[in-house]
């Protein structure tokens, strides 16, 4: 079964407990926001990082994408709140 | 010239500038960030996507740079914890028009601010820590230079 590499960063990532993890790519839906509601769903730290999505951006395979985003042929996905670097 | 750095340790702004006035035309600006201090704030620390930045970093330089006639652009952005009074990015635009400089100058840092990955958590005296929250107003101001 092919897998897709999910990354978090910042409150993300601390609220979720660790920074990588490997999702099957057939349980992962069609677009990114799919599987965000995915991954909320599990509660917990997931629910508390991924619930309210207009809190969230995403990148895929390196690049900036809207949630709608269809995961295609990704390798790739992160999510992460807006960026504040500069 | 191009320049692209994404390091934890500091940089020397004098030899920055000397590098971009080196090309040789005539107009050279630059932008330096500092952390700020006040309010109990120990340190802030910067986390970053490295599988991303640098490639982000440099589309945002060379858009920059098919923007404006610039001879150079030089881009060096800090990670990891820093202190107040610490540098945490500089930009550095050289070009033979000074509107060019200025301006490449200005959309540079403004772009960094809003299509980078990186996340600031500040650090305060007794413990306590906070994201920094993206403004509104950053995201305003990259916008007005359109794309």
């Amino acid at each position: 079964m092919a897998t897709l590499t999910i990354v978090y960063f910042a409150w993300v990532r601390e609220a979720i407990g660790r920074d990588e993890e490997q999702v099957e790519r057939a349980q992962a839906g069609a677009t990114v926001a799919d599987l965000v509601a995915m991954l909320a769903a599990r509660g917990g730290g997931y629910a508390q990082a991924l619930g309210d999505p207009a809190r969230l951006r995403a990148a895929i395979d390196q690049r900036f994408a809207p949630l709608d985003t269809p995961i295609g042929d990704a390798r790739e996905i992160a999510l992460f709140p807006p960026v504040t670097g500069g | 010239m191009k320049r692209l750095a994404i390091q934890a340790k500091d940089f020397d702004v004098a030899a920055e500038l000397a590098a971009l006035e080196a090309l040789g035309g005539g107009g050279v600006a630059s932008f330096t960030g500092v952390v700020r201090g006040g309010d109990g704030l120990l340190a802030l620390e910067l986390e970053h996507y490295p599988a991303m930045t640098q490639a982000q970093v440099a589309r945002i330089v060379e858009d920059a740079m098919a923007r404006w006639p610039l001879l150079g652009a030089s881009v060096i952005h800090r990670v990891g914890r820093l202190e107040p009074g610490a540098r945490i990015v500089f930009v550095g635009t050289a070009s033979r028009h000074r509107t060019a400089a200025l301006e490449s100058c200005a959309f540079l840092i403004d772009w960094l601010k809003s299509h980078a990955p990186f996340w600031k958590k500040e650090h305060f005296e007794g413990g306590a820590t906070q994201w920094v929250e993206a403004r509104a107003e950053d995201e305003a101001k990259a916008k007005k230079w359109g794309g």
